[in-house]
């Protein structure tokens, strides 16, 4: 099962600037832990701690989000397109806020 | 007997003549009534209810106003000489039941039955919105009913200058302008209503100035403060449209609270790099509802993992295509015109220079805008999208 992954432009610095990546995986949960493993920094910015989807993040197989279909255990084809749609507000730098 | 009176006596033995009171009786019960009149003529006065389409064009435009063969047409000049040639013609089309009005106007006028003055365009804005007027989806009446339209733009920057700018020019009649910047040299690389000679100046200012001088017709409000808990209620009071083309967490929440609030549709746009996102959050969309901002992304990234184009830059081109996109879907809502981006997003990506559709959910248990739930209040905006990750509890539906 080869699974078409579209990384998000804020998340590209954890997979050194690649903007799409062919993994394997049969449920959107096993594809997520592959992509996981093979960058930096990636788990904490989509997963929270108990593994759940964090409320900033959304995933979609192909059109329809993950949420609507069964979660991260939904099941995956081969030829399958995965996005990763984070929140994104724009230009203001978030961290002087804090 | 002259050629004229020889074809008028052939149209009034073949044309059905009723009295104006009559075609008001008809018009009540459904006919279509229609004024063939010139434009002058109409500006003075026309009757209530009346579709006004001129001798001219009457043939290739009735069609749009009424496209049923079989309803009845009433058809209506001034005197009840021109209708019976008007009459004709719809009769050689294919209407069924063409009739005019004997008397025309002017015995409208004197039975005392309904008259309006119709909002019409003058010379120079038939000049200026003759493109728009071309197509049948706008026309006279999509363009007044611009000219009429009240729109509020979150943010005169990236995504408010393109948005604002063809909004201006396509005569949208009142623009709202929301921003408490000034202007930095950093931000003409795309933020195209300002000039080299704004930096410095508040950006309402110089947005106004270039928004009048492209359409001296439109008028600008402006709101040099910051949205905040205390002012968005009295600032978001009378418009149609909300364009959020802000730039940070806490007013992208801030106004979709109120959007949702009030019921207002809130086109929303945001860039990143080379990435931007489209749609229209609108979850009293009378029929179909769509998902508000907070079913999509119930909590925002704390700010140590938000994504900032302060930070990381954003290509100057890209906010004129996702701001042009949303001046397009407020022109789109504002007319009823074709199929808003409702429950659908729009992802760009314009490396690949590819767009990607994607179809948001409703969240039917969401606290602010689920069905039959109370507007729960603003919050805390700035605190809320400062927690800390550790607090932020996990969507619960993986």
């Amino acid at each position: 099962m080869t699974i078409t992954v579209r990384i998000p432009a804020p998340l590209r610095p954890c997979t050194d600037g690649a903007d799409e990546l062919a993994l394997e995986g049969r449920t959107v949960r096993e594809v997520l832990d592959r992509l996981i493993a093979s960058s930096h920094g990636l788990g904490e910015r989509v997963l929270a701690g108990d593994g759940a989807l964090r409320p900033f993040v959304n995933v979609y197989v192909g059109r329809q989000d993950v949420r609507g279909l069964q979660g991260l255990d939904t099941p995956v084809q081969d030829g399958d397109v995965l996005s990763i749609v984070p929140a994104v507000a724009g230009g203001r730098p978030e961290r002087r806020r804090a | 007997m002259s050629a004229k009176d020889k074809r008028l006596g052939e149209l009034k033995a073949a044309i059905p003549e009723v009295t104006p009171r009559e075609a008001e009786a008809l018009r009540q019960r459904g006919a279509a009534l229609v004024d063939v009149r010139e434009p002058d003529e109409v500006a003075q006065g026309s009757a209530t209810g009346a579709l006004r389409l001129v001798r001219g064009f009457l043939e290739l435009r009735i069609e749009d106003a009424v496209p049923d063969l079989d309803r009845t047409v009433l058809v209506m000049c001034a005197g009840g000489v021109r209708s019976l040639f008007a009459a004709e013609g719809l009769r050689r089309m294919g209407y069924t039941d063409v009739r005019s009005v004997g008397g025309g106007f002017t015995r409208w006028k004197q039975d005392g039955l309904p008259v309006e003055v119709p909002a019409t365009l003058d010379a120079a804005a038939r000049e200026r919105y003759a493109r728009h007027l071309l197509m049948p989806e706008v026309g006279e009446e999509g363009q007044l009913k611009l000219l009429d339209s009240r729109v509020l733009l979150i943010g005169a920057g990236g995504l408010g200058s393109p948005a604002a700018y063809y909004l201006a020019a396509a005569g949208v009649g009142t623009l709202g302008l929301v921003d408490d910047d000034v202007v930095d040299r950093s931000n003409l690389q795309r933020q195209i209503l300002h000039t080299d000679r704004d930096v410095g100046r508040p950006k309402v200012e110089s947005a106004r100035e270039a928004l009048e001088a492209l359409n001296p017709a439109v008028k600008v409000r402006t709101f040099a403060e910051r949205l905040s808990s205390a002012n968005v209620d009295a600032i978001f009071d009378g418009w149609d449209v909300v364009v959020d083309g802000s730039d940070n967490f806490p007013t992208r929440y801030l106004v979709n609270d109120a959007c949702v609030k009030l019921g207002l549709p809130n086109v929303h746009g945001s860039i990143f790099r080379f990435d931007g996102q489209v749609t229209v959050f609108w979850p009293r969309r009378p029929g179909q509802p769509g998902p508000c901002y907070r079913c999509l992304y119930p909590e925002p990234p704390p700010p140590e993992l938000a994504p900032s184009c302060a930070e990381a830059g954003v290509l100057g081109v890209l906010p004129g295509v996702i701001g042009t996109l949303e001046a397009v879907e407020t022109i789109k809502l504002l007319l009823g015109l074709g199929d808003p981006l409702v429950g659908r997003m729009l992802v760009y990506d314009a490396l690949r220079q590819r767009f990607t559709e994607l179809e948001l959910r409703r969240d039917p248990s969401c606290a602010w805008c689920g069905e039959g739930r109370p507007f729960p209040g603003y919050v805390d905006y700035e605190g809320f999208c400062s927690a800390r990750t550790a607090t932020s509890p996990a969507k619960t539906a993986t």
